[in-house]
Formats: structure tokens, C-alpha cells, sequence
């Protein structure tokens, strides 16, 4: 959460708004392998230091479907994706900005991290989603 | 383990083959399946009850020389159906394993039976599973919390609603669709047509196959047509959900031998039971890896049974969604590395193809009520391998694979021979 602007909260917690939002994940200080959840061991290398980093924002197009049959209350349809970050970290998330067509969505296309507000609580907190549009 | 009195298996007649089966093989010694579909008139203990009756039956055996239970079910496991399954078909007070592990829930409970027999621990054990699902729509897409008032993070993730549509799919058929574009990106010849040919073959499969859920034929038009679930798969590219059980009695070699001759003939040996989980990978900590697993089981069991690729007869694979049964070609090692849009596209694991693939139809088509899968593909295979398949038949069946995924991640697979006695 962000203190200079109290209205707003991230979906996640591995989510960091402000001016340049991006994306954290806990780094095995060993191996390098990187998690969006707190982990007791590295699920690689098995040693227990980690390191907060922050993740790259470009990425790459690495797998996607359009969910048309989609989660109630979900807007359909729209673009799930694995994407892999400039750094080497795969992602998943919706690509946003960009028709849900598979004409358009393209495997490879080069994307860029953005944030959007997906709804409001009854105090005015504005919750914000994050997504990977065309770059 | 002593024989009781309603042992079938009289020590005097041995065949001529006996001494070809090795002590310590384990053998299926009697299966069954009940048709899959929707039973709403009954429940999964009457549905397991019924497959496990018949399975003893057909092993010539009763409940009496089981030495161990292991009963699958992913929805139903938690009220101990193996125990009331016994209440049902014979509570004679023997140990009971009641297995969850995802769709490979059926193959784990089939393992857990063959490892006490190859423990020494059992002679003979009944592996059965079970899913009463009626018509519980989409898995994995739980949907949206219930909006609260005051967003507040909770979870490992610290999410402040649900994050399924936000955070990409958990939606199954979203998420195997992510694994087959995955491989469509790496490797040529692979897209939406290939993967909507699987779904053609599979309900071209089932409507010779009387146990399957759907016994339809779609044309490859009618298939693409179909509504979009999760692109590339639309709904005639997906498994329904479904009621029903399977059965499997399994014996151990050195019990086979003093079964009668009748008997034994129709015993199918086990020639790998090899059960795995996902071993880390990059991308898996986002989304389900569902090959590096199947790759790892493939690899152990065709070392473990001494059989390549090229000397399956028939294999029945995890077709859960069409996007699915095309990469496992590869991860069986059933195609070249990266030729599974080929394999499709050249008619070879049609049922008068190369490698025969799902010819009960499939998951797609024959049914996926969960806990019972794992138990039913290795009811098929070994029907093919007795020559008793009837319409459906692979002519000369002498071995066969039968594979299993379940997400999160676990995969099993069965290598099945002929009984050469």
C-alpha cells in the first residue's frame, strides 16, 4: 500500500504502485530463482535466503487464450497470458489493451506493464490490477 | 495373507506357462468400469461398489482375498469412501488407503495397491475410483470473492478480491490452453486446427466405445464452430464433467501362478507403475507445468518395463483438453521432439494409425469423472490386451500405455503387457 496516496491498493501484494508501478518477487540469493510468494526453502537449490527485487517491466508474449467462458463477474472475453519479463521472470497475467482476437494477440509480441483500477470499496480505496498492453 | 475359504485360487492347477511369471510382478488380475456419464439416481459409493464387484468378479475372487483397498476420489474423498465401499461389498477389517491427488487420483490409488503388493505387505489388493460430479460446470474458476466492503489483503498473495480474470485464468480449459500455445510457439505445424484434429479423432473414437459418456460424431467444422471456452479450445475440445467408477484387483506373480489357467490367460502384467511430481522449473512457479513431469514418468517408465515409444500398440493419455493430448505426443515421446502437429495431422494416433491414442474416445469424449480416470484407461488398455474390446478392438494389442495428469502437479503412468502364459 502506498502511503502518499491512501486511496489506492494494490490487487497484490507483489504489486508496487507510485509512480513507476512494478512488480517485486522474493530472489534466492543463491540461485536466483524468483517467487511472487513467500517461500521456506528455494523450490530449486533448497537454500532459505532471499533478496526482495524488483522485476523488469518489458516482457515478452510467451503463451495465451482468450477466455471466452470466464470466472462470474469477469469481464469475457479477455487475454490470459504467460509472459516472460526482459529479466528473465515469467509472469502471469492479462494482456489488456489489445483486442481479444487471435489475429491480434500475438505469440512473441513485445509487451510493457501497466496498471488499471478494477473497483472501489465502500471507504473509496480504489483497488489496482496490473497487465502487460502492446509495447 | 492366507487364503481364506473363498479363495478361488486352488494351489493344484497350475497352468503349463506358470513358471514364466516372475514372484515379484504384479499383475491385473480383474477390471471393470461402469459407464461414464450422469447417474443422479445414485451415488459415487453405489457407483464404486458396482465397478468393484464387477472387477472382483472378473478376477474370479471376492472381497475376502483382498489384502489391501486403496479407493480414489477427488470430491468424494473426504468421508472415507474407501471405508464405505467395504460397508457396501464386504468390511473385512483390511487396511484402506483413501487416495486424493488431483486427475491422477486414480492411477495414485492403482500405485498404492501395486506398491503393498511389491512390499510383500498384500498378495491381492482392489484399486477403485470413484467421482460424482453432475453438472458442476467450469473447474478451476472459483470466481470473484464476494466483493467486500473494504479491501483488505489476505492470502499469500496478499489479493484484495479474487484475482481468476484479473491475474490471467485458473480456468481449466484457459489454463491448458496456455500449455498447448506454449508449444504451438516453440514448434511449427501447430495451431487451432491441429488442435481441434485431437478433439475429431476422440469423439470418432467413442462411437465405438459403449462405456463412453458421448458417443458422437463431430465434423472438424462442426468442432472449430463450436463456442470458444478458452481459445484454442472451444467446447467440443473439452471434457465434460461426469458421474462414474472403475475397478482394478491386482495380484501378485507369485499368487498369479497358482491361479487356474482360465484365470491367469487373462492376467495383464504391470510392467512400470511409475508416479511423479513437478520437479521446479522456471515458469511453473506461474502457471502449471504439465511436461516436464509426464517427460520425467515417460522416461522412468519405459526404462523400468524395457519397451520404447515405437512398441506401444495403444495408448490412452490425458486428454482433458485437446490442447493437452497434443503436447503429451511429444512428452511421451510418442512423436519427434517438437513433431506432435505432424503426428496429428498424419493420421497416427487415429485407431487404424501408427500409435493407436485414445480409442475409448478419450477423456473428451468417453468421460473425466475425475477420481475414476486414472483406474478406467488402465480398464482399457488392459480390454485391448485381453482381445476383448470388441468393436473397438486394436487387433494384436500386446502392450499399452496408460498416462495421467492431475494440476498442482502429479502424473502417472502404467505400462501394460500382455500376459505371455
Amino acid at each position: 500500500m502506498e502511503a502518499d496516496n491512501p486511496a489506492q491498493i494494490p490487487l497484490v501484494s507483489y504489486l508496487r504502485l507510485g509512480s513507476r508501478p512494478h512488480l517485486i518477487a522474493n530472489e534466492c540469493t543463491n540461485c536466483g530463482a524468483r517467487f511472487f510468494d513467500r517461500r521456506n526453502a528455494c523450490a530449486q537449490c533448497g537454500k532459505r535466503e532471499f533478496t526482495e527485487v524488483q522485476v523488469e517491466n518489458g516482457a515478452t508474449l510467451k503463451a495465451f487464450t482468450i477466455v471466452h467462458r470466464a470466472a462470474p463477474g469477469i469481464p469475457a472475453p479477455y487475454v490470459s497470458a504467460i509472459v516472460e519479463t526482459e529479466d528473465g521472470t515469467s509472469v502471469r497475467s492479462n494482456v489488456v489493451d489489445c483486442d481479444p482476437d487471435p489475429e491480434v494477440v500475438q505469440l512473441g509480441m513485445r509487451l510493457k506493464l501497466t496498471t488499471y483500477p478494477i473497483g472501489t470499496d465502500d471507504d473509496g480505496t480504489e483497488a489496482i490490477a496490473f497487465g502487460y498492453r502492446p509495447a | 495373507m492366507a487364503p481364506t475359504e473363498h479363495s478361488k485360487a486352488p494351489e493344484s492347477t497350475p497352468g503349463p506357462s506358470a513358471g514364466r511369471i516372475s514372484d515379484d510382478s504384479v499383475w491385473i488380475l480383474g477390471t471393470n468400469m461402469t459407464r461414464f456419464g450422469r447417474y443422479p439416481d445414485k451415488d459415487a459409493v453405489d457407483l464404486a461398489a458396482e465397478a468393484s464387484m464387477a472387477a472382483l468378479d472378473d478376477g474370479s475372487v471376492t472381497i475376502h482375498d483382498m489384502d489391501v483397498l486403496a479407493a480414489g476420489s477427488l470430491f468424494n474423498a473426504s468421508n472415507g469412501m474407501g471405508q464405505r465401499i467395504q460397508k457396501q461389498i464386504g468390511q473385512t477389517g483390511i487396511p484402506v488407503f483413501n487416495v486424493t491427488n488431483a486427475c491422477a487420483t486414480g492411477a495414485t490409488a492403482l500405485r498404492a495397491v501395486y506398491l503393498s503388493i511389491r512390499a510383500g505387505e498384500a498378495d491381492m489388493g482392489l484399486a477403485v475410483g470413484v467421482e460424482q460430479m453432475g453438472k458442476m460446470g467450469l473447474l478451476g474458476a472459483a470466481g470473484a470473492k464476494k466483493e467486500k466492503k473494504v479491501f483488505e489483503p489476505s492470502g499469500r498473495y496478499g489479493a484484495v478480491t479474487g484475482i481468476d480474470g484479473y491475474i490471467g485464468t485458473e480456468g481449466m480449459p484457459g489454463v491448458f490452453a496456455q500449455a498447448g500455445m506454449e508449444y504451438a510457439n516453440d514448434c511449427d505445424g501447430v495451431g487451432f486446427e491441429q488442435f481441434a484434429r485431437v478433439a475429431y479423432k476422440n469423439h470418432l473414437h467413442s462411437t465405438l466405445n459403449p462405456l463412453a459418456q458421448y458417443r458422437k460424431e463431430f465434423t472438424m467444422e462442426e468442432i472449430m464452430a463450436s463456442p470458444t471456452m478458452s481459445y484454442p479450445n472451444t467446447l467440443l475440445m473439452c471434457c465434460p464433467t461426469g458421474d462414474g467408477a472403475a475397478a482394478a484387483v491386482l495380484i501378485s506373480g507369485q499368487r498369479l501362478k497358482g491361479m487356474p489357467t482360465e484365470v491367469r490367460r487373462r492376467a495383464v502384467k504391470i510392467s512400470a507403475s511409475v508416479l511423479t511430481s513437478d520437479p521446479y522449473t522456471e515458469s511453473s512457479q506461474v502457471q502449471p507445468d504439465v511436461n516436464t513431469l509426464t517427460r520425467n514418468a515417460a522416461a522412468k517408465a519405459y526404462e523400468t518395463a524395457g519397451v520404447a515409444p515405437e512398441d506401444l500398440d495403444l495408448v490412452e493419455l490425458h486428454d482433458c483438453f485437446a490442447t493437452a493430448e497434443l503436447i503429451h505426443y511429444d512428452n511421451l515421446g510418442l512423436c519427434e521432439r517438437g513433431g506432435a502437429g505432424d503426428f496429428i495431422d498424419s493420421g497416427a494416433p487415429f485407431r487404424d494409425g501408427t500409435t493407436p491414442v485414445n480409442v475409448s474416445g478419450g477423456l473428451i469424449s468417453k468421460g473425466h469423472p475425475i477420481g475414476a480416470t486414472g483406474v478406467a484407461n488402465v480398464y482399457e488398455v488392459t480390454t485391448h490386451l485381453r482381445g476383448e474390446a470388441e468393436d473397438r478392438q486394436i487387433p494384436d494389442a500386446k502392450v499399452g500405455l496408460a498416462h495421467v495428469i492431475g494440476l498442482g502437479s502429479a502424473c502417472g503412468i502404467h505400462i501394460l503387457e500382455k500376459a505371455a502364459v
